[in-house]
């Protein structure tokens, strides 16, 4: 457990944000740090001719950009020592999930569909990151175009979960959660589109936030279901999560469905959360519908204990009802599903991507596009292709689309009610802790129902965040805690989620993340163990 | 391969036909429906696109607001009711010239529904068609056909340009349209002119056929005479100038009327029109079960509209094309066979601002329906774009008044100015072609012309006024047509010593 506590790499972002200001190391020392952890910890790859078989080691990264984030590291540095004034977060490097487009690097949304793609532009996230003056450490694995919730539908093999190497980091964002716990970056930027952030966050010990749809410009983050995508920060703290928010959030005129509002402030909510009797006056809310059966023991064990922090620093807890949750995972899967079909066209070999040529016969536009497909999408995506597909398809539209949005609304309702009741709510993030590589594989009804706390919120545009609550007792494995507020009152989730951070953090005696096992000893002996 | 087809008459004598129209019509908006990218025509290839022309990841569209203003507009010129409330779909279908591989357009709710357009025939019969609605959409790009016949059967590979892919389109759909008979034909040309006039008099088309600003889609099925059962329809695509539409219209007709002769039914598709051959052929089967898989666009929030803004709009609107016509008809004082002239050549507005340049409006019309027509139709363009002004009518005609120049002399002026000259006077002054007014030199050339033709002189003397033409004639002649043909024949009369 010692390599894991080397000085630079352990730091928040706010910790590392505060090193550079007072000149206590360069951002090109601490940008150094973070490229020499993720070539110690992501292992080799399995087959050098075969990409999707994935590395020895936590396969977190698709792409790492050391020699530009090094230089801009250095420019942060030059404009320090210049004396010029720069943004709180400069200096600071960060993972960008490999669905938000860069230039100068590839982005594939892990899929061989787009493998070896350049961006011609920048994310509108991106273009904010750069201007804070971030460097970017690289792009991170994810679930194919972010469908899945183990990265085990990575076309380049799956990220490992940092606490155990043979159990999933959650998905689709397990790279960029994978990459944060394992201190292989400070920050990192995912998507949640049912869970995405917050369920690996769960799964990982790390934190997680899905801010209201509409918080954060989704202009370049390569849609998989529009009406419930949102970007959003992936950190050690509740706090950097606040302080990254505050860099990516804002209206952007190029996303239509974007909140013509300023972002924040969440940072001075985060604060305030956590300081001495921070949650006196807060209501919360358990959602009733989201614990008991189905959920592992040990979740709800360290559940329980959290509602007691919380409770203890002045909060008061209820228990609510939300009755349309039940049929939410339902909804979420057509609506998803059918947003996905239509998403997914513009993959078709024609402009941009991998061009597959039909076997044998004609050479058609439509066997060229048919080829690129069954070439190029991976059998999750075209899982979900095909039931979007048939979902939105004449004569089934009113059954199945048009039944899904009838129980969003209800949903929404629900939330509505809920909030007229309480401040925030609270359930466990997801109904398990880490499972096994493979275990679900084989059963896509029991991995979607991993998802099943996350997706409510998606699909009422609310925003939530995912807290580590310690690990289950069983297995030893991260838990986290999930707390939802009403749209537009993010701020209320970095209060809360601060609150109970700091409440665990004393009984601790620091982060959780503080208990991980040494990744480079658990990479040598699944590499010996497997050699043998 | 031709189809059978029944001659118009027999056709019409068994069948009426049913007709409805769909017409696109792209907006002259500086930018592109969803995106930054500019709306220009003739550019090279795949120069006007952004990121979002060419759907790449990503990227994510957001609503021209000027497109919205001119729909609105136009579903309001349209007589339609106008939204408070519409939404963008996603109409889905895998064509390259599609980048997204579906179209953003409206379903369920577009911006504006039940309006009418009155339109008049040639001969002047008026018929009302219904509007079913008016929808925004995106045009597609332009796909070329490389080897073979051009087309995309047999061609050797396809070129895309995406220039045109996300240019602001409003598409007209209008109700069935019975009871034209045999103007069918027709009413199908002045449906297309009428909406082509409307969108060019609010200003938010180029409304060029040539170009494709204004497309027509034209359905058409036959019932059995008298009878109310809707035949199956074909629609034929982008018949692309109002001659076509009018051809198109015909054609369709004679086959289904020699299709249907024959026991045999109809297929419903699309067929496409070849001005070549004045044929349809037939193109994919359509059929209502087309599945486009319809959904909200979910990337695009509501278009709402409020009553404020829908007044003010309708407050900017031209006076409308029918009203328009009937007050300059009035104001004119032309007859209603002279002003249908005017309509049908194409050059009302210009007289009418011949008119407000100074004209008289007999002499606007003497222009623009005479020599200005006559030179356009030689040069096979619009009479508007001869590159006569208002202007060189008032002055050209202001130099006749003068008795610098007359009549034959000023057409020929006209020719030089549209040949880019300069203006008449200047023409006038460069070519020397003032008439002779110097009455010496005009004295002398009809002295010259008497003595010359001694036999006609006598004739004149002796009464026969009418032979002093001859005399005319022969001083236009020597003074090459610059003479004043009035003043010169008073001359002669004066010099015969004979009364006018």
């Amino acid at each position: 457990m010692t390599t894991n506590q080397n000085a630079l790499i352990t730091l928040s972002a706010s910790e590392a944000a505060e090193g550079l200001r007072n000149g206590d190391f360069t951002s090109e020392q601490l940008t150094q740090a973070h490229l020499d952890r993720i070539e110690t910890t992501e292992g080799t790859a399995v087959d050098a001719e075969d990409r999707s078989l994935g590395k020895t080691g936590l396969n977190a990264f698709l792409h790492v950009n050391a020699e530009q984030a090094l230089d801009d590291a250095r420019q942060v540095d030059a404009d320090r020592a210049a004396g010029k004034q720069l943004p709180p977060l400069a200096g600071v490097p960060i993972a960008v999930k490999d669905l938000i487009v860069t230039t100068g690097q590839p982005t594939t949304a892990a899929s061989r569909m787009l493998e070896g793609w350049m961006s011609p532009y920048d994310a509108t996230v991106v273009q904010k990151i750069r201007e804070a003056r971030l460097p970017i450490l690289g792009k991170t694995n994810l679930d194919e175009f972010a469908m899945g919730s183990s990265t085990e539908h990575s076309a380049f093999g799956c990220t490992r979960n940092p606490w155990d190497l043979d159990r999933i980091p959650g998905g689709s964002g397990g790279g960029s959660a994978a990459a944060v716990s394992a201190f292989q970056a400070p920050l990192a930027l995912g998507t949640d589109t049912g869970g995405s952030i917050r369920q690996p966050a769960s799964v990982t010990g790390s934190v997680g936030v899905k801010p209201t749809y509409g918080s954060v410009s989704r202009y370049g983050v390569i849609a998989m279901a529009s009406s419930l995508d949102q970007v959003g920060p992936v950190t050690r703290t509740v706090r950097d999560a606040a302080a990254l928010h505050e860099v990516i959030g804002g209206y952007d005129a190029r996303d239509s469905t974007s909140i013509n509002e300023p972002a924040g402030p969440y940072l001075a909510e985060a604060e305030k959360g956590a300081t001495e009797g921070g949650l006196k006056g807060l209501k919360i809310g358990v959602v009733k519908e989201l614990t008991g059966d189905g959920f592992q023991s040990g979740v709800s064990q360290r559940f329980q204990e959290s509602l007691e922090l919380l409770r203890a620093a002045g909060a008061e807890i209820v228990e609510v009802s939300t009755p349309h949750f039940d049929h939410a995972l339902g909804a979420y899967y057509l609506i998803m599903a059918s947003e996905v079909s239509s998403n997914l066209a513009k993959y078709d070999g024609v402009r941009f991507g991998l061009r597959k040529l039909p076997e044998e016969g004609p050479v058609t536009i439509e066997r060229v596009m048919s080829a690129t497909r069954a070439a190029g999408f991976g059998p999750e995506a075209k899982r979900r292709i095909i039931l979007g597909t048939y979902a939105l398809s004449a004569g089934y539209y009113d059954a199945y689309y048009g039944s899904a949005q009838k129980v969003r609304t209800l949903v929404q309702r629900d939330f509505t009610n809920a909030f007229e009741q309480v401040d925030v709510l609270v359930s466990p993030t997801s109904p398990t802790t880490a499972f096994k590589l493979g275990e679900k594989t084989d059963d896509p009804v029991s991995m979607y129902l991993n998802d099943i706390a996350t997706i409510p919120t998606n699909l009422a545009g609310v925003p939530a965040i995912s807290v580590p609550a310690g690990l289950a007792p069983e297995n030893g494995l991260p838990v986290g805690v999930q707390f939802m507020a009403p749209v537009k009152e993010d701020a209320r989730l970095y209060r809360v989620g601060a609150g109970l951070e700091a409440a665990l953090q004393q009984q601790w005696g620091g982060g959780l993340l503080d208990q991980l096992p040494d990744t480079e000893s658990l990479i040598a002996a699944r590499t010996q163990g497997s050699a043998k | 391969m031709s189809d059978e087809i029944l001659s118009f008459d027999e056709a019409m004598a068994k069948y009426d036909p049913v007709l409805g129209f769909e017409v696109h019509v792209e907006l002259n908006t500086k930018t592109k429906m969803f995106d930054d990218a500019p709306n220009a025509f003739g550019d090279e290839p795949n120069t006007n696109i952004t990121p979002v022309s060419l759907g790449l990841p990503g990227v994510l569209p957001k609503v021209n607001g000027t497109a919205v203003e001119s729909a609105i507009k136009l579903g309001l010129a349209l007589g339609c009711d106008i939204a408070p409330v519409s939404h963008f779909a996603r109409k889905n279908y895998f064509y390259p010239d599609t980048p997204k591989n579906f179209q953003t357009s409206q379903y369920d709710e577009p911006i504006a529904e039940n309006g009418s357009v009155d339109i008049e025939l040639e001969d002047g019969t008026q018929f009302t068609v219904e509007i079913e609605r008016a929808h925004m959409e995106e045009d597609a790009g332009k796909l070329s056909h490389k080897g073979g016949a051009g087309r995309i059967q047999g061609a050797e590979y396809s070129l895309v340009d995406y220039n045109r892919s996300g240019v602001p389109l409003i598409e007209i759909v209008t109700r069935p349209i019975r009871g034209a008979g045999e103007r069918a034909p027709e009413l199908a040309k002045a449906y297309v002119k009428a909406i082509r006039e409307i969108v060019k008099n609010l200003g938010i088309s180029d409304a060029r056929m040539e170009r494709g600003n204004v497309r027509c889609d034209a359905n058409v099925s036959l019932s059995p005479k008298g009878s109310e059962t809707l035949g199956t329809r074909t629609e034929t695509k982008n018949v692309n100038s109002m001659r076509a539409v009018e051809r198109a219209v015909r054609y369709e007709i004679c086959r289904h009327a020699a299709v249907l002769d024959a026991g045999e039914q109809i297929v419903q598709e699309t067929r496409h029109w070849h001005e070549d051959t004045r044929e349809t052929t037939s193109g994919r089967p359509k059929s209502d079960a087309d599945d486009y898989r319809y959904f909200p666009e979910p990337d695009l929030v509501p278009v709402v509209t409020n009553a404020e803004w829908i007044e003010r709009l309708r407050a900017e609107l031209p006076e409308p094309p029918a009203e328009r016509r009937r007050r300059l008809q009035a104001d004119w004082g032309y007859s209603d066979e002279e002003f249908r002239d005017v309509v049908n050549a194409g050059v009302m507005t210009e007289i009418e601002e011949t008119i407000a340049a100074g004209a008289s409006a007999s002499v606007a019309r003497k222009w623009w329906m005479g020599e200005i027509s006559r030179l356009a139709k030689v040069r096979e363009i619009d009479p508007g774009d001869l590159g006569a002004s208002p202007e060189t009518v008032v002055e050209l005609d202001g130099l006749i008044q003068e008795g610098k120049i007359n009549d034959k002399i000023a057409r020929q002026v006209l020719e030089h100015v549209v040949d880019g000259e300069g203006t008449p006077g200047e023409v006038v002054e460069k070519r020397g072609l003032a008439v002779v007014s110097d009455e010496g030199e005009l004295s002398s050339a009809v002295d010259d012309a008497l003595a010359s033709m001694p036999d006609v002189a006598e004739k004149i003397r002796g009464g026969k006024v009418q032979a002093a033409g001859a005399v005319v004639g022969q001083v236009m002649k020597a003074t090459r047509g610059q003479a004043d043909a009035a003043r010169v024949r008073e001359l002669i009369l004066e010099k015969l010593g004979v009364e006018g």
